[in-house]
């Protein structure tokens, strides 16, 4: 049975239509806005809306959150790096 | 060592301008709302704490001033978030930009005034003037009053500015010295103790919310009540 790339899910898609499937995702600002909810509430879902969450969920976030304003940084922190001649 | 920067880290972080955007709306997303009887945990904690600060603060008032209570919770949950958030390693605290404060405090305050005057105009106008003064001292003391309401606004926004910004500043001094002093040590270990009571004194920025929303608080009552 032939299915049509655009129905495909990712799992599903092959190699060499990696491409057009991208490239037919919806980039439209309501599309955008629809990919970070769902991924906010796959992650909500599966991390802290559960019956006995824990502190994993959301300190995986605040570590996510670390990382990002390093990168943001880097540049700046470069120069204090422990080394003998700077 | 280096001491190129070592003041580079104040406040006005320069990144790409709009970025600021998503770092300040990045504590909503630490909220989640409730939406069931019983939550998850992380929801529960938050309600527990929510219940808690608005039964203490919101006692106070009468009638008219609890139609505030949205705008209170939100405010000290905005800036309570956003300072905790602070105190993580390289992260951006935008109350330390006194714009924001500003943008914070002169609406709110202008508010209280504003219903203050509306709603009891004699009693609002009266409080330039305190009981029992001696009649010679008059014009002075309302001239005094008029310049400390107007002080107001501004004192609330200094004050957190500064609050935030000097304690940010001194832990990356301190934070620097320690990396300094690694090589010669004895000192490190004292210093290092600094830095921690230091941190921990730093956590109740959390008390300086309180600060805020109690003086915006107890103003919005001496405003609307009396």
């Amino acid at each position: 049975m032939l299915i049509p790339v655009k129905e495909k899910k990712l799992m599903d898609v092959k190699l060499g239509e990696l491409p057009s499937w991208i490239l037919m995702r919806d980039f439209t600002p309501k599309g955008i806005a629809g990919a970070f909810q769902r991924g906010y509430y796959r992650y909500y879902n599966k991390y802290v809306n559960v019956k006995r969450g824990g502190v994993a969920g959301i300190s995986m976030v605040l570590a996510a959150y670390v990382l990002f304003n390093y990168c943001r940084c880097y540049k700046e922190l470069k120069h204090e790096r422990l080394r003998k001649y700077h | 060592m280096n001491e190129s920067l070592f003041t580079s880290f104040i406040t006005p972080t320069m990144m790409g301008v709009p970025i600021v955007v998503l770092i300040i709306m990045f504590p909503s997303i630490l909220l989640p709302s409730p939406s069931r009887l019983v939550d998850n945990r992380l929801v529960s904690i938050q309600q527990w704490l929510v219940r808690l600060t608005s039964k203490q603060m919101l006692s106070i008032h009468n009638h008219k001033g609890q139609t505030w209570a949205l705008m209170l919770m939100s405010l000290i949950l905005f800036i309570g978030s956003t300072n905790l958030l602070g105190l993580l390693p390289h992260s951006f605290t935008p109350t330390t930009q006194l714009s924001m404060n500003l943008g914070m405090a002169i609406p709110l305050w202008a508010g209280t005034v504003a219903i203050g005057l509306r709603y009891k105009t004699k009693t609002s106008l009266a409080h330039f003037l305190p009981q029992g003064t001696p009649f010679p001292l008059i014009p002075m003391l309302v001239i005094i009053e008029t310049i400390s309401l107007f002080i107001q606004p501004m004192a609330l926004a200094v004050r957190l500015t500064a609050n935030i910004t000097a304690g940010h500043l001194l832990i990356h001094l301190i934070g620097g010295a320690t990396l300094a002093l690694m090589s010669i040590s004895t000192i490190t270990a004292l210093i290092t103790f600094t830095i921690l009571v230091l941190l921990t004194i730093l956590e109740f920025a959390v008390a300086l919310i309180q600060a805020y929303v109690f003086t915006l608080l107890v103003s919005l009552y001496l405003h609307d009540n009396t």
